[in-house]
């Protein structure tokens, strides 16, 4: 070691050993709770609250300053309009009717989707169709299928759930093949020492081991879907005379009713907003977070 | 330590005692022998890489007898854990046969279960318990009731029975390593093996384990296929030490460590034994270069 040492630098001194008994700890408490304005400070709803009562009150403001109803209602003219919309019962209606397309749509592509992947990871064939069909179909507009499902499927809701179909499949596909690929390759060798194999495999180890990666497909899926509704409502709501939200809103600009299509606006925001924090969050409460795969 | 040395010289055995020992049912030691557990013969295996087909060991043979801790030690690129994912049924052989109870070895099956070095090899979505329930369940060999009942036996064995409904990313390396030992004796395979399972452990907690795990073997006897890199490591878990040398695997030498515990580390006898493995080991390395 001397030799290491810069030359004229002592050897370190040679010090006295010691050992202590220890006493049995009596101090302060090992743990403390937190003070209760951190505590409130880290529930989410709570920063995410104040999130949007800030965005409503400068929304009013600059409302307020522009002063013309019919290119920006004020905030609190298109909460107005949302709670006469939804007491007549004409929003309900026509949320129930976008939401019942929606479910449909969403519910076949997600099946497909898993169909697909499943196919994906057990052969060859499998993943080449999957790589292919997404890389052609994934970039493709849904709503620039409308005119084609029109054509195929009539006026009603089955041109609807077509396009819904192909806004959720594949990135749905993708996204949960990227996951089933990233599962380790020691949980799917435990898996198979167990004697797992074929679809019991696919859904006791690939699928919850791959959930981040689902989740965050459907996610992505859900929101396709949604804007995918409302644009192709927009084209053309009034399926056998029947129009969702998009067909209200479309319906009310229109006819100048500039507050109603804020009222109609809001409300695809704030369903959107609902599903994702008490749907998809909860989902990831109740999982990946509890299973610490997800921060 | 003092269960420790005083069940070394039950250690010290002669590898043939059978696992029904523990129920107390000792089988006659014939001059020959019992005819082997697991026997490997002959097995080349290869791996395909893109640009070509990589030979990992060539004609291994060995035989494993009942309640013997039968390590497998070479320096990196011998085959070791390749021949162990081979008699798991990971990797067919392309010549020579595995073989378990007389019976070819066709694939992954739950009379081999095997502890990897990964920690990821517990499922994260289910809690301690349910992991150790997870292969009783999954080979169906039992019901929910009694999965449940033995898999908090095992827990209490090695130590983890109040972290039962914990899940595994609360457990540092050496518990979650201890879950994984409880969910394969639980199953009680006929041969568990065992993939350098203390190898991305802390030197203090891979000494701790070792202890634990010879404990283990006192209490159960069960059959053990242990691949390790460390010299010292295989002279204290293993009863007999198969010897490999790399590129590709080959047997070198079999030796029998039965007298070495925890115990005995440092002293004369296991220095020697470990200067003569790292002899045999390394010696064509300054001949070949």
């Amino acid at each position: 070691m001397s030799a290491v040492l810069p030359t004229g630098a002592a050897a370190p001194p040679v010090r006295p050993e010691y050992e202590r008994p220890l006493a049995p700890w009596t101090g302060t408490a090992v743990e403390r709770p937190l003070p209760w304005a951190t505590r409130l400070w880290s529930q989410g709803w709570l920063r995410k609250g104040l999130i949007l009562a800030v965005l409503a009150l400068l929304w009013e403001l600059l409302a307020r300053w522009q002063d013309n109803d019919l290119l920006l209602p004020t905030f609190g003219a298109t909460a107005q309009a949302l709670a006469q919309g939804i007491a007549s019962g004409e929003l309900v209606g026509k949320t129930a009717i976008s939401l019942s397309v929606l479910l449909k749509g969403y519910a076949a592509g997600v099946g497909l989707a898993f169909a697909l992947t499943t196919l994906a990871v057990s052969t060859r064939i499998g993943r080449d169709l999957l790589g292919t069909l997404t890389s052609m179909f994934n970039p493709l507009p849904a709503i620039a299928l409308l005119p084609l499902a029109l054509l195929w499927f009539g006026l009603g809701q089955g041109s609807l759930v077509f396009v819904l179909i192909h806004s959720v499949l594949w990135p749905l596909a993708l996204n949960t093949y990227a996951g089933f690929q990233g599962v380790p390759e020691t949980l799917r060798m435990a898996g198979r020492n167990y004697g797992l194999t074929g679809l019991r495999y696919v859904l006791q180890i690939l699928v919850p081991a791959a959930l981040p990666a689902i989740l965050s497909g459907l996610k992505i899926g859900w929101a396709f879907a949604w804007r995918t509704l409302i644009a192709a409502e927009l084209v053309f709501g009034a399926s056998s005379g029947r129009g969702g939200l998009g067909w209200y809103i479309f319906q009310n600009r229109n006819e100048l009713y500039t507050d109603r299509v804020f009222a109609g606006l809001a409300l695809v925001v704030l369903i959107g907003l609902a599903v994702e924090s008490l749907g998809f969050a909860t989902l990831e409460r109740v999982t990946v977070r509890r299973w610490g795969q997800q921060r | 330590m003092t269960t420790a040395t005083a069940t070394a010289a039950l250690r010290t055995a002669p590898p043939f005692a059978s696992v029904a020992a523990s129920a107390a049912a000792a089988v006659p030691v014939a001059a020959a022998g019992p005819a082997p557990l697991l026997q490997v013969e002959g097995v080349s295996l290869e791996y395909r890489t893109p640009e070509r087909v990589v030979r990992a060991t060539h004609r291994v043979s060995f035989d494993v007898h009942a309640a013997e801790r039968f390590v497998l030690l070479g320096p990196s690129g011998c085959g070791k854990s390749t021949l162990l994912k081979a008699v798991a049924g990971f990797i067919p052989p392309v010549e020579g046969e595995v073989r378990l109870d007389g019976r070819a070895v066709r694939g992954p099956g739950p009379d081999r279960i095997v502890v990897f070095q990964e920690f990821d090899q517990l499922p994260p979505w289910k809690t301690v318990k349910q992991n150790v329930m997870f292969p009783l369940l999954a080979s169906r060999s039992l019901g929910r009731r009694e999965a449940e009942a033995r898999a908090l036996h095992w827990l209490d064995r090695v130590g983890l029975a109040k972290f039962a409904d914990v899940h595994p990313h609360q457990l540092s390396g050496g518990m979650k390593q201890r879950v994984a030992i409880a969910r394969a004796l639980a199953m009680q395979p006929r041969v568990l093996l065992m993939d350098e399972p203390f190898a991305a452990l802390d030197a203090l907690t891979r000494r701790r384990m070792q202890e634990e795990l010879l404990a283990l073997w006192d209490e159960v006897r069960f059959t053990l296929l242990f691949v390790t890199h460390s010299i010292e490591e295989a002279l204290v878990v293993g009863s007999r030490i198969a010897l490999l040398s790399p590129h590709p695997g080959r047997m070198r030498a079999e030796i029998n460590s039965h007298a070495f515990d925890l115990a005995s580390l440092g002293s004369d006898a296991f220095q020697a034994t470990a200067q003569r493995i790292h002899r045999l080991l390394f010696e064509h390395e300054g001949a070949t270069q």
